[in-house]
């Protein structure tokens, strides 16, 4: 029985790889989650089957209620929502670890598996807060900038210290479950220390470690249970959120240090000075320009989803498209909160996936675009990146939306992004800023074009 | 006899490997659903909770193990719903 049980987690993990194989190509992704669902579900058949256990009621019980949350979630939940849905799933399955973890305490573990065990209890604490505050900040339920007060690295080594501490005293001393409850709480702790000084537009880079912790964290759970599937399972996924984690980073040109402990725009001015001045444009003029345009790209960012426009936005592509126009959509990796963040609004929209360039694609185009459409987006098209020696975010690579023809920014007002950094592109002399809410002023064009 | 541990980490090692060459192949537009999809794996935790959860024993290693399968199931089916809902919107023009 017990080596029936093995053999069909050799076919779950089977599945879940080709799964994520399957993952590679928008044509093949859907079928490929269901693979890995069908290994999922095979896995928790054979864990079922398990000798161990003789007790299954509270088991189906578990089940049903998390059957029923995790459902009905996913059918409520926005797509603008997604990037908060994702970091309150990736919390539970950190808690999840930590109960694992904890429950699989007993007084004959030997030392390695208490190591594993509170392993999986740090790991799992820190990913469940850092998710939750994680989550905070994408729901704005908590303010999204950064945190920062004086003497915070000295409080964050300090908790360290307290976690290495507790944590080696625990493997000393299981018995005394002191040191246990002091790991967890210290791991708790460590979680929203280590998430609030992370500021709303570096979330991106936030969510995808999350999300590797969280597959680390089932790893470090299954060495304390000894379950291979839970190991094999746990390494595709860190190894999923450390390679989005890397990608994230080199798309804004900043450390994986830098980003988590430099509490990047949290408020300092800046002084360049920017020479030019704005100038606004009405939706009408605006018409009138894209009326005559004959190549337009559009780059949407976070923006575009806080004024939830992603179905207005293909209504005018469209409209543009019948007009005789060729219309592209231009992806910065880091735009919204999320990897492919808009990339989903997009495809909830109904925007083919051929449409989407991502940003080594657009920018060789970009001289030949008539108009640049820019919705809701700041640092990803900031010129200063390229330009500016003293700008915090000089060196990222960015749309240089400044190259075509002519720019518009849709903006709510003059107030300056999330990172407190002055765009120039506003004050190009071939810009033109259309202020108002994004979903306004491109509803406002869809009419006359209608 | 080389000890399981031993096995595990090779496992490990191996799986960590392919992960990378897995994902490295995943294009950005499908980010977000591989995310969500790679979360919903990491609910395999609900697995080796349930030799915890079903001792029989009523004692408190079984109600965390209970709330853990709990916390595990929101994971996995949620994600994978959200996961299939979001590629399902996944068009090519004229499809």
């Amino acid at each position: 029985m017990n080596t029936l049980v093995q053999y069909s987690y050799i076919v779950a993990a089977v599945l879940f790889i080709y799964g994520l194989k399957e993952l590679g190509s928008p044509a093949t992704a859907r079928r490929g989650n269901f693979i890995s669902a069908i290994g999922m579900l095979l896995a928790v058949v054979a864990g079922l089957l398990d000798q161990a256990i003789v007790d299954f009621q509270w088991i189906v019980l578990g089940i049903v209620i998390g059957a029923v949350i995790g459902g009905a979630a996913a059918r409520m939940v926005q797509m603008t929502a997604m990037p908060e849905m994702v970091a309150l799933f990736n919390g539970f399955g950190g808690m999840a670890s930590l109960l694992v973890g904890w429950a699989a305490i007993s007084n004959d573990a030997g030392t390695s598996t208490l190591i594993t065990i509170i392993l999986s209890i740090l790991i799992g604490g820190v990913t469940f807060t850092g998710s939750m505050i994680a989550y905070g900040k994408l729901s704005e339920r908590i303010g999204s900038g950064a945190v920062l007060f004086s003497g915070q690295q000295v409080v964050n080594s300090l908790i360290v210290l307290g976690i290495l501490g507790g944590s080696v005293m625990f493997c000393l001393e299981p018995a005394n479950h002191l040191w246990l409850y002091l790991v967890i709480a210290l791991s708790l702790l460590f979680g929203v220390m280590a998430v609030i000084p992370i500021g709303g537009a570096d979330m991106p880079v936030v969510i995808s470690l999350l999300n590797s912790y969280s597959g680390l964290a089932a790893c470090a759970a299954g060495f304390a249970v000894n379950n291979n599937i839970l190991i094999v399972a746990g390494a595709l996924v860190g190894a999923s959120g450390i390679i989005l984690t890397q990608i994230m980073c080199k798309a804004m040109n900043r450390s994986l240090a830098n980003v988590l402990f430099s509490g990047f725009g949290s408020g300092k001015v800046e002084t360049t000075k920017v020479e030019g001045e704005i100038k606004p444009i009405s939706v009408q003029d605006a018409y009138y320009i894209l009326e005559a345009a004959s190549t337009i790209a559009i780059i949407p960012g976070y923006g575009m989803a806080v004024a939830q426009a992603q179905h207005v936005v293909k209504e005018l592509a469209e409209l543009l498209e019948k007009n005789g126009a060729e219309v592209s959509f231009g992806i910065h990796p880091v735009a919204g909160r999320m990897p492919g963040h808009m990339n989903v609004l997009l495809a909830e929209a109904d925007v083919s996936y051929d449409q989407l360039l991502e940003m080594d694609e657009i920018n060789p185009r970009m001289e030949n675009v008539d108009v640049a459409i820019v919705i809701g987006a700041n640092d990803v098209v900031n010129p200063a990146a390229r330009e500016s020696e003293s700008s915090p975010i000089y060196g990222m690579p960015v749309i240089n939306v400044d190259k075509a023809r002519t720019v518009f920014v849709l903006k709510r007002s003059m107030a300056s992004g999330f990172a407190g950094i002055e765009n120039p592109l506003f004050y190009k002399d071939n810009t033109r800023m259309l202020f108002g809410d994004a979903k306004e002023s491109i509803g406002g064009l869809v009419r006359e074009f209608n | 006899m080389v000890p399981t541990e031993v096995f595990l980490t090779f496992i490990l090692m191996l799986t960590i490997f392919l992960g990378f060459e897995l994902i490295n192949k995943v294009p950005a537009t499908l980010h977000t659903p591989l995310m969500s999809g790679a979360n919903a794996i990491s609910g395999i935790c609900l697995v080796g909770a349930f030799a915890l959860a079903g001792t029989g024993h009523n004692d408190l290693h079984k109600w965390l193990a209970v709330a853990a399968v709990a916390l595990a199931t929101i994971n996995v089916v949620g994600g994978y719903m959200v996961t299939d809902r979001m590629l399902a919107m996944f068009k090519k023009k004229g499809s």
